[in-house]
This record gives structure tokens, C-alpha cells and sequence, in this order.
């Protein structure tokens, strides 16, 4: 079952008087439960590809599906409600709610969900164990390590149990051995839940994983390899 | 309450308290410019009150009755054309807190040395010793027995002015209904002080009976007034009033009727309060627009995130006018509570006579005393939620239309 369809993606940004291919008719299929990285230098397109698949861009051209469903014609409310139910997200800076807990911060999406307070605490209790931060829920990010911070990002992005979860730079800041310990992460998740992911990446351990890795240059793929994950 | 809401306003309340220091100089604004809205609003309405009082007190009363003619022409020719006896017998029996009937006419009163023109009251001391503008307890002599009573009292600037005192005697003047001259010697037997002192120099009293002698009116006066339980409500002494005098040529008026001055002073007092209540606010409001702009500036990379992660523009709005409100609460909450402590630590009034001179010229007395309506205070509390609602619109509206990825990448 195809998870993601991208059919001739164009996104033309301008800087100045220069214009900037962001995409560059770019067609993809992505089947549900795969590990994908997208690799490609600063400026390649990975990113724009990856917002746009999520929703939080409009390409110029071209459509987007989800599970069989377009996207690029939704509304902005269509589009944030896509988001809270079926795509979960991981961001470089880990992007955690200073004020929150680790606890209220995975329970965030469920909250905006309308789940109820007792499912939510049990469900963020558990994916906060999933990913090693037993008995740190009541910490605040600013209390975190960085490791620590993204591992709770990751909590928030898979505990409503999206069927994608989209990571733009998740190593970025990331020391080697935390790092690895994400990759671990992920490829657990992927392979317990089933969950789709797509990881814009430059790091190379990161794309050892990937199952597929997708390579992009001035805003086109310019290879799409099948290998055997590290 | 849905999942979105409580976490807006847990999100709001913590926002609240990330920047304590800007939070606490904001909520030190609110609670001072809340407090000058509320308690400064009180003293003017005191002070409000105390002049419609002492006018009422010795003016109009809540309801009067009169002569048709005597309004313009307040001579003792226009006599109410009841008997005094039978207007006593429906006043007395119609439960008003207080009535009296009394003569009022021009005079002139000299002494050996000096001649004033005065307002000469006849009245009924029983009747109205409960609200007599004459301050009894500094009463100089003594105040009139009874209606019979052949003495005179006047005001310590008219004593002054006719250079007498109590004991010595003085000549009143003034016409009887046929236009006769009547004039009478009186022994002053008491100088009373007011709150004011243009009442000292106008108002001379006399025992009603005496002046009907004097004036050759027989059974008859020139006013009767009633008194209800609040100035402010006084229909249905008014009603009442109607009723008893329905089948009589007299007109019966309320006492802003009969004094436009005091009887503008209530709207004018609205108004005033109003205003005053909003120019504070708009001072205020700078600061909480640019506390609610600031704080939104601060965590646009947040409010991006959130918005990435599926949260409605509209639940970003609901946080900020949320925190807005919670703000304006908290200094409300403040600023009611230092104005209650302000009015109680002040409740038997501040003494204003170093500028006694300048009040007196618009009829406040002396001594002020903070009068806390509930009015007031859902006035300026209500104005301060309306207004700062209506403030908070334009930051939450400018949150809620961030770009999720400019603000996700925002540098802060």
C-alpha cells in the first residue's frame, strides 16, 4: 500500500532576483511501513519535499497524497486537522514547549486530540518508557539533555500512533552516541509499529539505516536506492 | 472543557509566569490603574453624594408639593390651598421615612447695625430635627423648641454680617397675602454653622406657628416635603405623594426638578466615572498590548510548532486572549482588593477643609467620604475585561496567522 504519492512536485522560491528551484517536478511513491531517508545537500530540496508531504507547504504545482487522499487542495484547517491525526513529526531543534513537562509535551497532540486525561497520562507514560525516559516525565526541557529532548520529541510525534512520522534533521545536534541511540530509536519504532518514516538527512549513519534512501540535487531526485538497512 | 481549551489555558497561565519580572511590573499597573479606577471613583461619588445630600436636606427634601404660581413667584401669596392640619394628617399617615410642611418666603432681617435679604423658614424643629442642615451638636444658643417657639436661629456669616449673637434681638421682614407689610422683633436664641456656608448667610428659622402668626396665613403653609430612603430612587415617594394630593390644584415635583443643578449632578457623575475609567485603561492598555505583543514575539518558534503539530489557528488565538485575561484578572483582582482596603482605612471620611473653601463653592462639604458603589466597581472591572479583550484580539489574531515554517525556523 502506497503511504505517500508526490506526482510532479514543482516549488519555485525567490530570493532576491533570483529565483530558486526548491523542487523540481519531482514524482515519488512511498510505500506504507518503509524507512526512507532523503539525502541531499544544503539547498537540495529535501526539506521543501518533506514539508510539503506534511502539509505545511503548498507546492507550486504537482499533487500530494496521503494514504490515497490529496492533500495539496486541502484548507489550512483540512490541512492542520491532517497533521493532529495522521502525521507525526520530529524537528532538528527539537522544538519541545518550554513550559510543558516531558509528560504534557508528549501528551500535547493527544490533548488537541480531545483524548481523555486518563488515556493520555497512560499512553504518554508508556512511549515516554518506549524511548528510555522512564520516571522523567515531570522534567522540563531546560532540566533535558539534548538526547533526552529529542527522544521526547519523538515520544509527542508516534504516541497517537500516526501512519507517517516525517524528521527533518533529527541528528543535527545530536553527539555520535545519541545519535545512534535515535537510529536505534527509529528502527525499533518502524519495525514494532509499522510506522512510515521519512528522515531528511545529511548524516550518513542516519541513510545506513534507511531502507531506501533517496538522493536529491537542485531540487530533483537524481537516485532512489533499495538496500539492506545497517 | 475540551482538551484544546484546558491546554491553552494551562499554556497561558504558565506563559504568564516565564517572564516574572514584566508579568509583575504589569500586574503592578493593572492593580494601581484598577485601584485609581475604583477607589478615586469612589471619593468623587462621595463627594457627589454629600452635595445632593446637604442640598436635599434643606431644599428640595425627596418630593415637594406646592402652589402652582410659587415656583416662579415664591411670595407667601401662593400658599398651598390645603389646610396645614390636613396635609399633616396624609403625610403622617402615607409611611414616609420623613415629611415635614413648612412656610418659605423672602425676608429681610436687620440688626441695629446691619440689613440682609434672607430665605425665612418657617418650620416644625420636632419634624425636622432628623434632617435640618443645621449642625446642632455646634449649635451656638440653642435650636427652636417647637413650632411655637417665638425665638430665631440663624447662620454664623449672617451673625457675623449683622455683627449680633445669640441673645440679642433683630428685626424680620418680609409681606402677608394681602400685601401688607409684616415685621416682628425676634430675640436670636441660637447661631447654628452648616456645612456650607452660604446656608449660614441665606437660611433664618423661625417656629412655623409664629410664622403663620407673623405672616397672617392662618392654617396654611408654603411647602411640604417628603423624604424617601435613597435620593436616588424616589418614585415611589413620588407616587405616593401624587396620590394624596391627586384632587388638589398644587404640582408635586422630585428634587431634581426643582434643582437642576444637584439634579444634573447624577449623569454628569456617570459620565465623568466612565470617562475617567476608560482614559485609564487606554494608558493601560499600551502596557498590555505590549506585554501580550512581546510575549508573542518571544515564542513564535513555539506558536509555529504548535501550529505544525495540527493545533488550530484559532486555539493559538483562544491562548493569547486567554493569557490576556488571566492577566487583567490577576490585576483586577489587585487593584479591587487595595481599593476596598484604601476605602475601608478611610470608611469614616478624610478631612478636606486646607481647600473646604473651593469645595464649598460647588456645594461639597469638608470632609470626604469614600462611598464604594458595587456600580463603580463592575464598571471599571467590566470596562478593563472589555476593553482588554478587545486589546488582545490584534496579537492573538498576528499569532495565529504565523507561517508554521518561518516560525518553526525562526531564530530567537
Amino acid at each position: 500500500m502506497t503511504a505517500v504519492r508526490c506526482v510532479d512536485l514543482s516549488k519555485t522560491y525567490r530570493q532576491g532576483d533570483q529565483e530558486i528551484k526548491a523542487l523540481d517536478h519531482v514524482s515519488i511513491d512511498i510505500d506504507a511501513g518503509d524507512f526512507v531517508c532523503l539525502s541531499a545537500p544544503s539547498g537540495g530540496g529535501k526539506t521543501t519535499l518533506l514539508n510539503a508531504i506534511g502539509g505545511l507547504d503548498r507546492p507550486d504545482s504537482g499533487e500530494i497524497y496521503i494514504a490515497g487522499e490529496r492533500i495539496d487542495t486541502l484548507s489550512k484547517a483540512e490541512l492542520a486537522e491532517l497533521r493532529l491525526q495522521r502525521i507525526g513529526f520530529v524537528f532538528q531543534a527539537y522544538n519541545l514547549i518550554p513550559v510543558l513537562t516531558a509528560r504534557e509535551n508528549v501528551e500535547f497532540v493527544m490533548q488537541v486530540q480531545g483524548v481523555g486525561a486518563a488515556e493520555r497520562r497512560r499512553e504518554a507514560e508508556a512511549v515516554l518508557e518506549e524511548v528510555g525516559l522512564e520516571g522523567m516525565g515531570d522534567r522540563r526541557p531546560a532540566e533535558m539533555s539534548g538526547g533526552q529532548q529529542q527522544r521526547v520529541a519523538v515520544a509527542r510525534a508516534i504516541v497517537s500512533k500516526p501512519a507517517l512520522v516525517l524528521a527533518d534533521e533529527p541528528t543535527a545536534n545530536l553527539d555520535s552516541t545519541t545519535s545512534d541511540e535515535l537510529i536505534d530509536l527509529f528502527t525499533r519504532l518502524n519495525g514494532n509499529h509499522g510506522t512510515t518514516f521519512i528522515i531528511a538527512t545529511h548524516d550518513r549513519r542516519v541513510m545506513s539505516y534507511a531502507r531506501r534512501l533517496v538522493k536529491m540535487l537542485d531540487g530533483r531526485i537524481v537516485d532512489d536506492i533499495r538496500q539492506h538497512a545497517a | 472543557m475540551s482538551g484544546v481549551l484546558r491546554i491553552s489555558a494551562a499554556l497561558a497561565w504558565r506563559n504568564l509566569w516565564r517572564n516574572r519580572r514584566r508579568t509583575t511590573i504589569m500586574l503592578a499597573a493593572i492593580g494601581v490603574g484598577a485601584w485609581a479606577m475604583i477607589f478615586l471613583t469612589s471619593l468623587t461619588q462621595g463627594m457627589v453624594n454629600e452635595m445632593i445630600r446637604d442640598g436635599l436636606s434643606v431644599l428640595p427634601g425627596h418630593v415637594q408639593v406646592h402652589h402652582p404660581e410659587y415656583r416662579d413667584d415664591p411670595s407667601i401669596a401662593n400658599l398651598i390651598p390645603v389646610a396645614d392640619s390636613e396635609l399633616e394628617a396624609r403625610f403622617g399617615s402615607a409611611g414616609f421615612r420623613d415629611w415635614a410642611t413648612r412656610i418659605r418666603v423672602p425676608a429681610v432681617i436687620s440688626s441695629e447695625r446691619e440689613t440682609r435679604g434672607i430665605t425665612l423658614l418657617g418650620i416644625d424643629p420636632a419634624r425636622e430635627r432628623n434632617f435640618t442642615f443645621v449642625d446642632l451638636e455646634t449649635l451656638d444658643g440653642r435650636f427652636l423648641d417647637d413650632a411655637d417657639d417665638r425665638g430665631i436661629v440663624i447662620g454664623r456669616k449672617l451673625a457675623d454680617t449683622l455683627e449680633t449673637r445669640a441673645g440679642k434681638r433683630v428685626v424680620v421682614m418680609s409681606q402677608d397675602p394681602d400685601n401688607e407689610l409684616a415685621d416682628r422683633g425676634f430675640r436670636v436664641v441660637g447661631v447654628y454653622r452648616a456645612n456650607l456656608p452660604s446656608y449660614e448667610e441665606q437660611f433664618v428659622l423661625i417656629g412655623k406657628n409664629t410664622a403663620q402668626q407673623f405672616l397672617h396665613v392662618g392654617d396654611r403653609v408654603t411647602e411640604a416635603i417628603a423624604i424617601g430612603d435613597s435620593f436616588r430612587h424616589v418614585e415611589p415617594v413620588l407616587g405616593s405623594v401624587r396620590v394624596l394630593m391627586q384632587d388638589d390644584p398644587v404640582v408635586v415635583n422630585a428634587w431634581w426638578d426643582l434643582d437642576t443643578y444637584l439634579g444634573a449632578m447624577l449623569p454628569v457623575m456617570d459620565g465623568f466615572v466612565l470617562v475617567w475609567v476608560i482614559v485609564i485603561f487606554l494608558a493601560l492598555s499600551f502596557g498590555l498590548v505590549n506585554t501580550l505583543v512581546m510575549s508573542v514575539f518571544e515564542r513564535v518558534r513555539e506558536i509555529g510548532v504548535m501550529l505544525a503539530l495540527g493545533m488550530r489557528p484559532s486555539a493559538i488565538r483562544w491562548q493569547i486572549v486567554v493569557e490576556s485575561m488571566l492577566l487583567l484578572a490577576l490585576g483586577l483582582a489587585i487593584g479591587n482588593a487595595l481599593s476596598f482596603a484604601s476605602a475601608y482605612a478611610i470608611r469614616d471620611g478624610i478631612d478636606v477643609s486646607v481647600v473646604a473653601e473651593g469645595m464649598e463653592m460647588m456645594g461639597a462639604s469638608a470632609r470626604l467620604v469614600p462611598d464604594l458603589t458595587v456600580g463603580n466597581v463592575v464598571l471599571a472591572n467590566g470596562v478593563v475585561l472589555v476593553l482588554g479583550f478587545l486589546a488582545s484580539l490584534s496579537p492573538a489574531w498576528r499569532a495565529s496567522r504565523y507561517d508554521p515554517i518561518e516560525a518553526i525556523t525562526t531564530v530567537q
